[in-house]
């Protein structure tokens, strides 16, 4: 037996059929929030029966299981190549098991060969430290909120947006207020601001690995978290786009260096069924302790 | 809460308004890109599947077999509706449809084509595919399997107390419009 490969698929189980805790947490007071007899009342107390429901049946929370991306942090010496195939082999054998849906397309022929196995399926991100720990996390990234992500170049003259905080405040508005429902909201940001266009939307995406109540350390960043979280939750777009007092539950910012002739500011969405976990493997592979 | 029980007649159809939460009890169709295009490129429906007076489920169910050999659904939550929009009205009017399900919306040729033939589209909760599944009781049918695959395939589907909200209504109202605009407007005074 693969021992790192059955705790992937382990992994996968639970990344699929519960909610982290954190996002769980906030689902519910979002749902106290909304006023009782509201139709964005009944969205939450149906999402919130699903999350009850998928876990207790070990089931996908939503049939769209999404893109695979494996985020990986190893010491010096830890064997990709060897990692990759027991993820491949993983995610192979949790389609068998009805944890992810035949869910990824060959993009020039149209063919699903039901394993989710491809060139660029599943994704892995893998990082080199000095501890000798080994992380694993993982994120399965839906295609209607990945759909309502957005990437703007700065200035953005139709929305008044210069190459400032306040022109990457009102562009990451203005990507709330064009996704509206579409993405399954209540949705949590993740953004990247800086980069070129490829590191900014990575960066954005490894923002979701937050826990949604951690605090930012960079003082303008966190002011810019709060303040979107709060102005984004007094548009009224509430729940799936019904009109409501909850249209985002997270806000995750961070900079990176950009070029004096670029400035580009990276969304990315992530709907309610925010599927992330996360494990810390001994050395052959076993979980000891999950992080979220 | 409304209970809108099959037969779905207009009259049930045009007393729905905008923003009402209903459940359903009938039969629905599930129908999503391959059918939509087929149907829309003048292909028949298969013998079996009467869509007047009918419901249109935007969805690709996973569906599996028991052990008994029957049919089980297993996750059904709704897909994006929007792109269906190209087909939707020519649909709604030729074959009578009542009532399309879906996420996300649709836009201003399936809300004309609501209010001429007395329509309504229908917003499930996605992402909520356990929760959806529960409300199916019977899958009555299959049709096209061979034709498009499981997903794309139409699924006759018996459901009871299947809980939607009325987004776009028979008498040119939409719920996304007015959000939309709504949310336009607050947003324009916090820049
Ligand atoms: S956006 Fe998320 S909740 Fe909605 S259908 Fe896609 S994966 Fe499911």
């Amino acid at each position: 037996m693969n021992v790192l490969q059955d705790s992937l698929i382990e992994l996968i189980r639970r990344t699929s059929a519960e909610i982290p805790d954190d996002v769980q947490r906030t689902i519910l007071q979002a749902l106290e929030r909304e006023k009782q007899g509201t139709i964005a009342e009944s969205a939450f107390q149906i999402i919130e029966q699903n999350i009850a429901l998928a876990k207790q049946k070990s089931q996908p929370i939503c049939q769209d299981t999404g893109s695979v991306l494996f985020y990986v942090d190893g010491p010096v010496g830890y064997d990709q190549i060897a990692f990759a195939e027991a993820g491949r082999a993983a995610v192979t054998q949790a389609t068998k098991k009805g944890y992810l849906r035949q869910n990824s397309v060959d993009s020039l022929t149209g063919r699903n060969d039901g394993t989710n196995v491809g060139p660029g399926a599943p994704t892995f991100h893998f990082h080199q430290h000095r501890s000798a720990e080994i992380a694993v996390r993982l994120v399965l990234k839906g295609g209607g909120c990945e759909n309502v992500g957005a990437q703007y170049s700065l200035p953005a003259e139709q929305l008044k947006a210069d190459r400032d905080l306040d022109g990457c405040r009102k562009v990451i508005l203005d990507a709330v207020l064009q996704a509206q429902g579409k993405g399954c909201g209540p949705g949590v940001l993740g953004v990247c601001i800086g980069g070129d266009r490829a590191t900014g939307y990575e960066f954005s995406k490894t923002q979701l690995l937050r826990k949604l109540d951690d605090r930012n350390p960079v003082p303008e960043l966190d002011r810019l978290e709060q303040d979107i979280l709060k102005t984004a939750n007094e548009l009224g777009i509430g729940p799936m786009g019904f009109g409501g007092r909850t249209t985002l539950l997270g806000v995750k910012i961070r900079a990176a260096n950009r070029v004096p002739a670029s400035y580009f500011v990276s969304v990315s969405y992530m709907c309610w069924a925010f599927r992330r976990q996360g494990v810390m493997l001994d050395e052959q592979g076993s979980i000891q302790t999950w992080l979220y | 809460m409304i209970h809108l029980t099959a037969p779905f007649t207009e009259e049930k159809i045009r007393a729905l308004k905008v923003g009402d939460a209903v459940e359903i009890t009938g039969v629905l169709f599930t129908g999503r890109d391959a059918v939509h295009k087929y149907l829309a490129k003048g292909g028949e429906l298969p013998p079996g599947v009467n869509l007047r007076d009918g419901i249109i489920y935007h969805c690709g169910p996973v569906v599996l077999k028991d052990a008994a050999s029957q049919w089980k659904v297993v996750a059904a939550g709704p897909t994006t509706s929007i792109r269906e929009e190209p087909y939707q009205a020519g649909i709604i009017e030729k074959f009578g449809v009542r009532g399309v399900i879906g996420k996300g919306g649709m836009g201003d040729r399936t809300l004309a084509a609501c209010k001429a033939s007395g329509a309504v589209y229908l917003h499930a909760i996605g992402g909520a595919a356990q929760v959806l599944a529960e409300k199916i009781t019977a899958v009555r049918n299959v049709y096209l399997m061979d034709k498009f695959g499981s997903p794309e395939a139409i699924w006759e589907l018996q459901v009871e107390r299947f809980p939607v909200v009325v987004t776009m209504d028979a008498h040119g109202r939409s719920l996304h419009q007015e959000v939309f605009a709504a949310s336009s407007a607050e947003l324009a005074k916090r820049l």
